[in-house]
């Protein structure tokens, strides 16, 4: 352990060594096989540093009072907490085996992880970064959403094809929601009443009705020029009024904004290769989308639904998270 | 019967496999359905110094160890769906008991036979019963083609399929010039001439097409020896050897053994595989890993097969929890199975061939996979890969 303190003290050393312009706000954007995060200027656009951390690191989300980003990674089995003023790493928390998402409680008290290789659910004590429970779920779970209330907590199960929806206080499955093939990630509208759920291997997204556990919609994606076998959906991300959503389309290389009322799709933006994870800035003007198979991320201006830059970040990258 | 040859001896000639599945949620008075694997009996495949070679493309293991995995990752799905699939193997030493094994598996109310038995017992158990048989083991184009059957489903590649994905990953390489050689066996006459034909599909040239024979023999070294074999003055300059050899020891002695320097692809060298433990996308590590888990072995191509058969049946199982038969048979065969290939996998209709990416490996990581990009299909590109259905080559279906 201590031989890869240098290495690491070196990395966020280098980081911090850049200029000040940091103040107007950095993507965060994290890399399965670098061990390490690129750091975005979100004025310049330009990479202005890594910072290391734990290994594979891949879902990330800020602390409730946004002043930590918690990274999960998958093969440290542990989540890395680091200060977003310091840009340093303050501590670990064990997850579990293999981690792949997480969620917090509303309240900040409370991780909840899913374990990719067991086919669980763990729940984490944040202050004190105790195993406090773990429910059984199906192979492979990905997508980890809190409802609004902190009673509910939903989970993906990528092999089970099934959302589950698991009560807080029994810490059992309540509920198994059937939705399409491979069900990968969360977005939940403001008021708390619909959770969309996007389906990999079925191009489209599910809207599951919180109130009765059923799938009030599927909103199926197509494009010009690309079989439906090549939309995978993953990443999906939605506006803080509720209205709009973005959805990664994976390998078919493109980002759908999708109006939620109607829920049809309004726009396509072509990215990357295989669009994954999704983030918006905090105005909402401009999009951030990892292409997890050309190693970059691009920046897509919303107002007019066009790439306006792709920077190359690490190898195999897999979310992003703004800070400002 | 001798001992230790099988990896896990079962008790007993015949054993049932029971599937507790945890209930937490969903009516306890599931639908039973109930599969019936046969294996042979002594499997020649699963001999030790087999095992110990390692080949690509060749059982790692019992099939029943992945079938196992697939089985209980359904768990939770058939539990919310209110069913229950309960495994059980019989091993067979011929097509007679495989017949027998199969006809008694109907009676006894099993709902389908997976089969990891050669193309001649596969076709007496398909003949013996009207259930639906997933055919695991037996890679021979005859099943997909004169010989295929309406209740047959492949679950692995076939032969051509095999064939085609490696002649379109040296057609992207540009290596189009081939010395072909062909092993003694029956089965590598018949794979010969599978390479052969795909060869010409795309255009690919055949400089030589030569015999060799696996063999210490001076007298013979010029079927035996790689650097007479693959002497440039004799066929040409070519790009690549492709060798077939469907017992392995000669095409895993092949590469860096050649008059030129020039890669070897086939069954040695780089070679078209339904599965790798090297595959990285697509969560495939993960499965991998489970199978580690499971039987303390990674996932081969065969193992993959295995594991699609158990993902097969949990997908009828789950669309038709309740029955009949006939609901179930059609939900079998219309299942759209996700193999963590990064696309959702269906049987074609035409020749109950599941259709499905490949990827080429030599066995140190996943080079290349199939279909390669620019390979176009009017309908689906994974139809480019083994017989398409305006061939019209199984009358049966």
């Amino acid at each position: 352990m201590n031989r890869w303190r240098p290495a690491f003290a070196l990395t966020t050393a280098l980081a911090l060594a850049t200029p000040l312009a940091w103040a107007q706000g950095l993507a965060y954007v994290s890399s399965e096989k670098d061990h390490a995060l690129t750091l975005i200027d979100l004025k310049t656009l330009e990479v202005v540093g890594t910072l290391a951390t734990c290994k594979r690191p891949r879902h990330m989300q800020l602390s409730p009072d946004g002043k930590q980003l918690v990274v999960a990674c998958g093969d440290s089995h542990q989540a890395d907490v680091i200060d977003l003023a310091t840009r340093k790493s303050v501590r670990r928390i064990g997850l579990g085996e293999d981690p792949e998402a997480f969620d917090i409680s509303p309240d900040g008290k409370t991780l909840y992880v899913s374990n990719e290789e067991d086919g669980a659910l763990s729940i984490v004590d944040f202050a004190s970064g105790k195993l406090t429970g773990s429910v059984k779920v199906g192979k492979e779970p990905e997508g980890v959403k809190v409802s609004t209330d902190g009673k509910t907590v939903y989970v993906t199960s990528e092999v089970a094809n099934l959302v589950h929806a698991v009560d807080v206080a029994s810490a059992k499955v309540t509920h198994n929601i059937k939705v399409g093939k491979r069900p990968r990630r969360f977005a939940l509208t403001p008021d708390g009443g619909q959770l969309w759920v996007t389906n990999e291997l079925d191009a489209s997204v599910s809207v599951i009705s919180t109130r009765d556990h059923s799938v009030s919609a599927t909103i199926r994606f197509e494009l010009k020029g690309a079989r439906s076998t090549d939309i995978t959906p993953v990443g999906i991300t939605m506006s803080r009024d509720g209205k709009r959503a973005f959805v990664a389309l994976g390998r078919a290389n493109h980002v759908a904004f999708v109006d939620v009322a109607s829920r049809k799709t309004t726009e396509l933006v072509l990215v990357g290769k295989r669009a994954w994870g999704v983030a918006l800035n905090g105005a909402e003007t401009q999009l951030y989308v990892v292409n997890g198979l050309s190693d970059d991320l691009t920046i897509v201006d919303v107002a007019s639904a066009k790439a306006v830059k792709t920077v190359k970040v690490g190898r195999v990258p897999y979310g992003v998270v703004v800070v400002e | 019967m001798s001992p230790g040859h099988r990896v896990p001896r079962l008790p007993g000639w015949r054993s049932t496999v029971g599937w507790a599945l945890f209930a937490c949620v969903g009516p306890l008075s599931a639908a039973t359905f109930k599969a019936t694997l046969l294996v042979p009996a002594d499997d020649p495949r699963l001999e030790r110094s087999r095992l110990d070679r390692a080949a690509l493309g060749h059982p790692g293991g019992p099939a029943v160890d992945a079938l196992k995995v697939a089985l209980a990752e359904g768990e939770s799905e058939l539990d919310a769906a209110g069913a229950k699939l309960a495994l059980e193997l019989v091993e067979v030493a011929d097509p007679a008991a495989a017949k027998g094994a199969a006809t008694k598996a109907e009676k006894a109310g099993s709902a389908a036979l997976v089969t990891d038995l050669p193309a001649a017992w596969t076709l007496a158990v398909a003949d013996a019963v009207k259930l639906p048989v997933l055919n695991i083991g037996a890679a021979d184009d005859s099943l997909r083609q004169a010989d295929c059957r309406r209740n047959v489903l492949h679950l692995g590649p076939s032969e051509r399929m095999r064939a085609d994905a490696l002649a379109q990953t040296l057609v992207a390489r540009r290596w189009s010039r081939v010395l072909l050689l062909t092993g003694p066996s029956p089965a590598d006459l018949a794979r010969g001439a599978v390479a052969q034909a795909a060869i010409q599909r795309y255009r690919l040239k055949l400089v030589a097409s030569k015999p060799f024979k696996l063999s210490a023999d001076p007298r013979e070294r010029d079927l035996a020896n790689p650097l007479l074999l693959t002497q440039a003055a004799a066929t040409g300059d070519y790009d690549v050897v492709w060798v077939v050899d469907s017992d392995g020891e000669f095409a895993a002695g092949l590469p860096y053994r050649t008059a030129l320097p020039r890669p070897v692809v086939g069954d040695g060298g780089l070679v078209p595989l339904a599965w790798s433990p090297k595959f990285e996308r697509y969560g495939a590590p993960q499965v991998t890993r489970r199978l580690v888990k499971a039987a303390g072995r990674p996932m081969g191509a065969h193992d993959w097969a295995a594991w699609m058969a158990g993902k097969a049946l949990v997908a009828a199982s789950v669309a038709a929890p309740k029955g009949p038969a006939a609901t179930w048979q059609k939900a079998l065969a219309e299942a759209e199975l996700d193999g963590s290939k990064g696309v959702a996998m269906g049987f074609r209709a035409w020749d109950g061939q599941l259709r499905q990416p490949l990827l080429l490996s030599d066995g140190q990581s996943v080079v290349a996979t199939a279909p390669a990009e620019g390979i176009l299909h009017p309908k689906n590109a994974l139809d480019t890969l083994g017989a398409d259905a305006p061939e019209k080559l199984c009358r049966n279906r």
